[in-house]
């Protein structure tokens, strides 16, 4: 079974992560860019199953030109190929509009499994495989803890807030997978050294057949009006226990009329 | 004046808090109307409470059959907007359901999700919604500049509540689960006993890896019930077995956003305050002066947790 899976490149949550405080748009500059961890996850769920039933792995990202760093980290993993989305009219794009160019770059690869993460750590929509799902007609199993694929339907466990379930689907689907499926592998030095020769192909919005009018920040349905720093919390302050904590805590409380 | 519709959230034939605070935010935007898929045998009485809580009108729609996940709830909200026509928004409950949902509908109306939402009003006749970005560390007003804005939305992030309507009206709406649709084979729900969900709690507890063990996490439980509030706990605390995963907190668990939050040996990493940063009142205890919770608390204790819960417990018990 072929499987594709979606990684974004995205600001290191450890860095200091900041918005352009003009456009409230993402300040890429600002902190590392690395791939982000859930994808990581995603790719080992990907590789595990091709080991299983055959097949082969294809990397997919949509982003700016340093986003083959996180395609190279798939391929060091051991996808055997990947797919790079960039042009100038994507920057600002949102969900919506992300998923249109996702998804006709997943037409043309024709897989069996589209894996991603469940929520990405800077969009944090956990809307786009759902819109994925949605354009290409593909039943869609999101937040998944566990999978299993049996020929041509996959079993997975869903987990949402209060409980899960267990869900059955027909491939083609598209699978979202929370951090709970799989620790991912580590590249090890032979697979870094051949993720440098493995295929990456870059196409652009005229390879896929997409409008420029409807991506990018002008394109997209959203706009951000205005923004601002949270204002740091004012008031707060910490004590160290002298044996009365518990009790000075009950009356901040009570005082503020919060409990 | 256009309707904003909310998808009405239930549980067990009522309807859940959140239900009656969509409706509320709607009532800011547009005539607060709401899209009910239930059991025909739940109807009258969910109708009944979704007037209660200020829906004037009701689209009903019976599950389809066969169990289908989420697709049924989709189709209506489809339907619904059809049926209404003049929509000035949809509001969905920002659960890993609700997104998922919200995400379909925006690709169907040709519009844009308003993601994470805590507020919401109209600015020169637009629909405006204040998004937290980064764990709180920013806060940005979000617009649609076309199509039907579909907003998820962040539970307990309001007080107000809409008028009650009398008797809304009722449209039913005929759903079926277009093929091929992912089929729920099985379900669980983690029993939370008496106590209030974690979105919809006005305070909650959680503890962390600090709390050492499942036996000891009676000290966070017990600082929750004095209170009426639910239990959270952090990832470190779900991985290593004390406290059942649902109940994980953060940018991967659920997040909350209740008036009081009581971190209990939690150190506060940057992925555990994405889920509660935005409670209105934080308290930490921590053994460890240097813990990042303390910098978003605004009332820390450095201290042993064992120690300071049961003595706050306590205080609070007497209150
Ligand atoms: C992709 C990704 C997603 C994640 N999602 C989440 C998420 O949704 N939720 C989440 O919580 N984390 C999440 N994490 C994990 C997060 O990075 C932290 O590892 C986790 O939050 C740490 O939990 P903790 O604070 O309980 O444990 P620790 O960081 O180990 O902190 C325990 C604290 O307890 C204190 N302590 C110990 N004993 C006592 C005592 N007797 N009294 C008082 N204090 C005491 C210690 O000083 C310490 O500060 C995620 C990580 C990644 C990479
Ligand atoms: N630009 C992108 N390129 C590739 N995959 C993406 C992109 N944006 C989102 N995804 C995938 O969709 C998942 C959920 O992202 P989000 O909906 O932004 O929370 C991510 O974990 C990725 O797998």
């Amino acid at each position: 079974m072929d499987i594709a899976v979606l990684i974004k490149q995205v600001p290191d949550t450890y860095g200091e992560r900041r918005l352009h405080e003009t456009d409230w748009s993402l300040d890429r500059a600002a902190t590392d860019a690395v791939i982000d961890e859930i994808d990581t996850r995603g790719v080992e769920l990907a590789l595990t199953l091709t080991e299983q039933h055959g097949g082969e792995v294809t990397a997919v990202t949509m982003g700016p030109d340093g986003a083959t760093d996180a395609l190279r980290k798939a391929l060091a993993m051991g996808a055997a190929k990947a797919v790079h989305i960039t042009d100038p009219a994507l920057a600002g794009s949102d969900a919506v509009a992300t998923s249109a160019v996702l998804a006709a770059a997943l037409r043309q690869l024709d897989v069996d499994l589209i894996v991603t993460g469940n929520e990405s750590t800077d969009g944090r929509s956990a809307a786009v495989p759902a819109m994925l799902a949605e354009r290409l007609g593909l039943p869609a199993v999101t937040s998944v803890r566990a999978l299993t694929v049996d020929g041509d339907t996959l079993t997975a466990e869903r987990v949402v807030e209060g409980g899960w379930a267990r869900i059955q689907a027909p491939l083609p689907a598209v699978v979202s997978v929370n951090e709970k499926i799989a620790e991912p592998r580590y590249p090890n030095f032979k697979g870094i050294m051949s993720a440098k020769k493995k295929p990456v192909t870059t196409l652009t919005l005229a390879d896929l057949g997409v409008d420029a009018d409807r991506v990018g920040a002008a394109g997209s349905a959203t706009r951000a009006v205005d923004g601002a720093p949270r204002p740091p919390r004012t008031g707060g302050h910490t004590i160290t226990d002298d044996g009365s904590a518990g009790a000075q805590a009950a009356r901040y409380l009570i005082e503020r009329k919060v409990l | 004046m256009p309707q904003a519709l909310v998808l009405a959230v239930t549980a067990d034939g009522a309807l859940r808090p959140v239900t009656a605070e969509l409706l509320a935010a709607a009532a800011r935007v547009g005539d607060p109307a709401a899209v009910l898929v239930c059991d025909p045998a739940e109807r009258d009485t969910l109708v009944t409470a979704l007037g209660a809580a200020g829906a004037t009108t009701v689209l009903v729609a019976a599950p389809p059959a066969g169990a289908p996940l989420l697709t049924g709830e989709l189709a209506a909200l489809t339907a619904a907007v059809t049926a209404t026509g003049d929509v000035s928004a949809v509001l969905i409950e920002s659960t890993f359901d609700g997104r998922e949902l919200a995400g379909r509908l925006a690709v169907r109306l040709d519009s844009g999700v308003l993601a994470e939402s805590t507020d919401v009003e109209l600015l020169d006749g637009q629909v405006v919604v204040t998004q937290p970005a980064f764990g709180g560390a920013y806060s940005v007003r979000w617009t649609t500049t076309r199509g039907v804005p579909v907003i998820t939305w962040r539970g307990n992030s309001i007080e107000d509540t809409a008028a009650p309507a009398d008797a809304p009206a009722v449209v039913e709406l005929t759903v079926e689960a277009p093929a091929p649709a992912p089929t729920v084979l099985e379900e669980h729900h983690e029993p939370v006993g008496d106590r209030p969900e974690l979105t919809a709690a006005s305070v909650v507890v959680s503890g962390g890896r600090g709390v050492g063990s499942a036996e000891k996490f009676t000290v966070v439980e017990q600082l929750a019930d004095t209170v009426g509030g639910a239990v959270g706990a952090s990832r470190a605390a779900v991985d290593a077995g004390f406290y059942p995963a649902q109940f994980q907190v953060g940018q991967t668990g659920t997040s909350v956003s209740p008036q009081v939050y009581i971190a209990l040996g939690i150190s506060g990493a940057i992925q555990h305050r994405a889920g509660m940063q935005t409670s209105k009142t934080i308290v930490a205890v921590n053994k460890d002066p240097d813990a990042p919770i303390f910098e978003i608390a605004d009332f820390g204790v450095v201290g042993d947790l064992f120690t300071v819960a049961p003595q706050l417990t306590e205080a609070l018990a007497e209150r």
